[in-house]
């Protein structure tokens, strides 16, 4: 912009012109003089016509558009994804799942440490610092609490469902790398992870998946974890039930046994067929759900992309059907590439709705030839008891207005 | 006495040794750049330690190590029993848990064990589904009270524990518990509990 030649407007700097905080945006208006004077505009006077008006200049962090709202949905103990709000696969690191026993802790990152010990030949202290000098790995893959699911009332969003599952991608050292630095015992056979959150949450873990595929993370999609996920370094154990991934992780122990600690006696054991309780279910089954169009959306007839993910903890999605009629009928979908191991995978089907009341859903089928189970064959392999590891093929009622609801998991409504 | 002739035969041998050696620095550094993915990535090619971080001392280690196992190993050095625990249960405890652990608010801590085909979460109790009562010691000794949790002593944990053994008809009331009985103690729901035997594959379990 050129300066006036008259010496009474002042040259006009940049940086002036695209003003400070407490305006949405200093703006150049031309008089009807041809005079340029600098004009302070509303965030409402800005919206009008963004070609007409410069907006903020870069920032140091960014920001979500004000109409945009995604929130968790908190109780006293979680807060649940909002799945149905979002797009791929990658869950915004905001936005990821919460379940902690204690609250979450603050932990100065200058102060960290890991110890492991117990049936090892050095044991030993690690700084993060100390930690992010071995080689490093990162992985993309899900966590799910396996107390992930609710299925009793029509008027429950795939959040409310299943939202206590979310993807990231983590980036760590290999626990193996530590179990190689410290040299575990060959009679090792368990270790205990322990975390420095209020309820010091404990699980035992058998070593082999310590040295297959644990990553000691300090990383979640690009930087540093959140406090939330467990700030500043957690386990994740690919595939496994989120309780293994201990956050704020602290201190491991080798032992030749395990501890039975109170998480994996008292609380993530289910009842099955039989009257006995399995304990160590630590792999989460094959699930998918579909996210749109699902409660509380609002479809027309006509054409329309059914939508969701589809994930399993034993491997890879190989297939995800759906069915718009029913049951009756199933088609397989679109898989999103790359199709990951142990990872939320997108899945797409177009549908030509006819305007009529039905019944749409998905089921997931992973490389071990698992399908995902109906309420009723869950609630039968699990003698009758609710529990953990419930991920029952989700049901949408789509009506003729247009409106969505979960059909309700609830016995004898098969 | 070198003449000029001599050095400049001196320096054209120097020339050639630098050049092959240099030669042989640029192959040997292109083999190692060709297989340079396989060294960055191959652990056969890793030192045997880094030599990152540092030994922990004992005390260290013993502060950290709170771990009770069911064979007792962790166990503190204190003793209690059912009336001292009693007493401290309804000061610190009954708030949340309730005056006889059933009310609630929160976990519901007193059933009997009776077997049964089904279980719903909020039935399972101490005495109907815990099967070691070594956990009951090593958890309320890290996580108890909830809203000011590791502040209990060894005497304090082995009293709770001892009370609520008591209440969940496990123990009598005369039973002093300490190091050495806590891990005799069998629990009546322990023969339920089996190994995770799913698989993946066709079937559903």
């Amino acid at each position: 912009m050129k300066s006036e030649e008259n010496s009474t407007v002042p040259v006009i700097k940049r940086r002036t012109l695209l003003g400070g905080a407490a305006t949405a945006a200093v703006v150049l208006v031309q008089t009807t003089f041809g005079k340029v004077m600098q004009k302070a505009v509303t965030q409402a006077e800005l919206i009008g016509d963004p070609t007409k008006k410069l907006g903020p200049p870069p920032g140091i962090l960014g920001t979500r558009s004000p109409f945009e709202k995604p929130v968790k949905l908190p109780s006293d103990t979680s807060s649940r994804t909002p799945l149905q709000n979002l797009f791929g696969t990658i869950t915004p690191a905001d936005l990821h799942y919460e379940r902690h026993h204690g609250g979450v802790p603050s932990i100065d990152p200058n102060k960290y440490e890991l110890l492991i010990h117990g049936m090892v030949k050095k044991p030993m202290i690690f700084t993060l610092g100390d930690l992010k000098r071995f080689p490093s790995v990162s992985r993309i893959m899900f966590l799910e609490c396996s107390g992930n699911y609710r299925g009793s009332k029509e008027t429950l969003s795939p959040q409310a469902i299943c939202g206590l599952t979310s993807q990231s991608e983590w980036t760590g050292v290999m626990l193996s790398t530590l179990f190689r630095e410290v040299g575990i015992d060959p009679k090792a056979k368990w270790f205990l992870a322990e975390g420095s959150d209020a309820a010091v949450m404990t699980r035992s873990i058998p070593v082999e998946k310590g040295l297959e595929d644990t990553i000691v993370a300090y990383a979640q999609n690009g930087e540093a974890i959140r406090p939330e996920q467990g700030y500043p370094a957690r386990l994740v154990l690919p595939g496994w039930e989120g309780n293994t991934c201990v956050k704020w992780i602290r201190r491991i122990e080798l032992s030749d046994t395990p501890f039975m600690t109170r998480e994996e006696t008292s609380k993530y054991t289910e009842r099955v067929a039989g009257g006995k309780n399995r304990q160590f279910s630590f792999v989460m089954d094959a699930r998918s759900i579909i996210t749109y169009p699902a409660y509380p959306a609002k479809v027309e007839k006509g054409w329309i992309e059914i939508r969701g993910i589809a994930w399993s903890g034993r491997g890879k999605i190989v297939r995800v059907e759906v069915s718009t009629d029913t049951g009756k009928t199933w088609n397989e979908t679109l898989l999103q590439d790359p199709v990951l191991d142990k990872a939320h995978t997108g899945f797409r089907y177009l549908w030509n709705w006819n305007g009529q009341t039905t019944e749409i859903m998905s089921r997931a089928i992973d490389e071990t030839g698992y399908i995902q189970p109906f309420y009723e064959q869950l609630l039968q392999a699990r003698g009758g008891s609710g529990g953990y590891h419930f991920n029952p093929v989700t049901r949408w009622v789509v009506q003729k207005n247009g409106e969505v609801y979960l059909r309700p998991d609830v016995k004898g409504n098969a | 006495m070198t003449t000029t002739a001599q050095q400049y035969a001196i320096n054209q041998y120097a020339i050639r040794i630098v050049c092959i050696l240099f030669a042989l620095l640029v192959f040997v550094q292109c083999s190692r750049s060709n297989a340079g993915n396989d060294t960055i990535r191959s652990e056969e090619k890793w030192p045997p330690t880094f030599g990152f971080g540092r030994t922990a001392s004992s005390v260290e280690i013993d502060s950290l190590d709170i771990d009770v196992n069911p064979g007792g190993k962790g166990l503190g050095n204190g003793s209690g029993s059912v009336l001292q625990g009693k007493n401290i249960y309804l000061s610190k405890c009954a708030i949340c848990h309730g005056k006889t652990g059933v009310e609630g608010p929160y976990n519901k801590l007193v059933g009997v064990f009776h077997e049964s085909d089904s279980i719903q979460q909020g039935e399972k109790t101490i005495g109907n589904y815990w099967p070691y009562a070594t956990t009951l010691y090593d958890y309320i000794n890290r996580a108890m009270p909830y809203t000011s949790p590791g502040t209990l002593t060894s005497d304090e944990v082995y009293s709770l524990t001892a009370f609520l053994l008591y209440r969940n008809s496990i123990i009598d009331s005369t039973i002093i518990l300490d190091a050495s009985n806590l891990p005799q103690v069998i629990m009546p729901a322990q023969k339920l509990f089996i190994d995770d035997d799913r698989r993946g594959g066709p079937e559903v379990k």
